[in-house]
């Protein structure tokens, strides 16, 4: 699906903040959430403080969606555990997959088969979207985030959004 | 001045404010010393305190809002100051309460006595940068913070005795939405 498609998809799911840190996977949507007028997009420097901004944002009356690579979900596993699931705080997680495969460079490997663990883990539900149906796990995702008042997440491979 | 005169002397001079409340003692203090529904007080996710004042502040745009943070808090995630100063939401305050110590895991030394904080936030682009050690220089401060456009930074210099207050008798959930409700109905 084009980057800008995706946009579209989140937006009329009434997402409307968007923060995050860039990953190559993620790269044509988030082209588009920083040209376009239409987004809010506020740049983070690390995935953590995505999550503490998004989480604020939130309670301001937007509805957040955070960016990141899936090696920054080490980073911000305290953010996602003892902020976003302990105040209840319905968050999408958009997680570029690196290391899904094992010919990913090296120091992808070890994160990227850990990472759906690592999620489930910690208690947070994902889904791994493919090409043709990354609009119906975007419906699901945002779903279960909103009726449960909890994070979700889309581990998205390489070129499922492009 | 210890923190508990920060807190009084904060929350006697706030109007209509969303305030973020960093974890530790910090929060419990200002629970205890006046609890309103506009406060939002962190119980973990330490070092986040600025990074969620910002989301409510960009979020919430007409509203003044006021990120009580703490020294090791800051200095967990200074990078965060970068995100503020460029965003540079004009309703956002970030006062840190500098006790020079980690109080709620035993009083262990934080490094902030070797940082000059206000300078940090001016590189980070803040509009301005304070600081007080004293009432009336608090109070001062505090003033023209709420006079002018920021973000503005405040670092108060408190003395390390330990000030243990309970922990705040409010589920983090409920917080959360108390918080969310409070801010969203009374949009000033």
């Amino acid at each position: 699906m084009a980057g800008a498609d995706f946009c579209e998809l989140m937006s009329a799911l009434e997402y409307n903040f968007f923060t995050g840190v860039p990953d190559s996977t993620l790269a044509t949507a988030l082209k588009v959430l920083e040209s376009d007028p239409r987004y809010l997009y506020v740049p983070s420097v690390r995935e953590d403080n995505a999550v503490g901004v998004a989480v604020g944002a939130y309670l301001g009356g937007r509805n957040p969606v955070v960016f990141m690579q899936n090696s920054g979900l080490g980073h911000c596993l305290n953010a996602l555990t003892s902020l976003v699931s302990l105040y209840k705080i319905p968050l999408l997680l958009v997680v570029g997959w690196r290391g899904a495969d094992e010919f990913d460079a090296p120091e992808h490997i070890l994160m990227g088969s850990a990472s759906p663990a690592l999620l489930t883990a910690v208690g947070i539900p994902f889904w791994i979207p493919k090409r043709d149906d990354i609009g119906t796990t975007l419906g699901a995702a945002s779903l279960r985030s909103r009726s449960e008042s909890s994070p979700v997440a889309l581990l998205i491979r390489e070129r499922v959004i492009d | 001045m210890i923190e508990a005169d920060v807190f009084r002397t904060f929350m006697n001079t706030s109007t209509n404010e969303a305030v973020v409340v960093a974890n530790g003692y910090l929060s419990r203090q200002a629970f205890w010393c006046r609890d309103l529904t506009t406060n939002f007080y962190m119980v973990g996710s330490m070092g986040l305190a600025l990074s969620i004042g910002l989301g409510v502040a960009l979020a919430q745009p007409r509203r003044r809002v006021v990120v009580l943070d703490g020294d090791g808090n800051l200095l967990m995630s200074l990078g965060v100051l970068a995100m503020a100063g460029h965003m540079a939401p004009p309703n956002l305050m970030h006062i840190v309460i500098d006790n020079q110590q980690y109080a709620s895991t035993g009083g262990q030394a934080s490094s902030s006595r070797s940082v000059k904080m206000p300078m940090l936030a001016l590189a980070a682009g803040y509009r301005i940068a304070l600081e007080a050690s004293d009432q009336a220089q608090l109070l001062k401060a505090l003033e023209q913070m709420r006079a002018i456009d920021g973000p503005s930074f405040l670092r108060v210099l408190v003395s390390a005795g330990v000030e243990v207050a309970p922990r705040v008798p409010r589920s983090p959930e409920e917080n959360a939405r108390t918080f969310k409700k409070s801010i969203a109905e009374d949009k000033t």
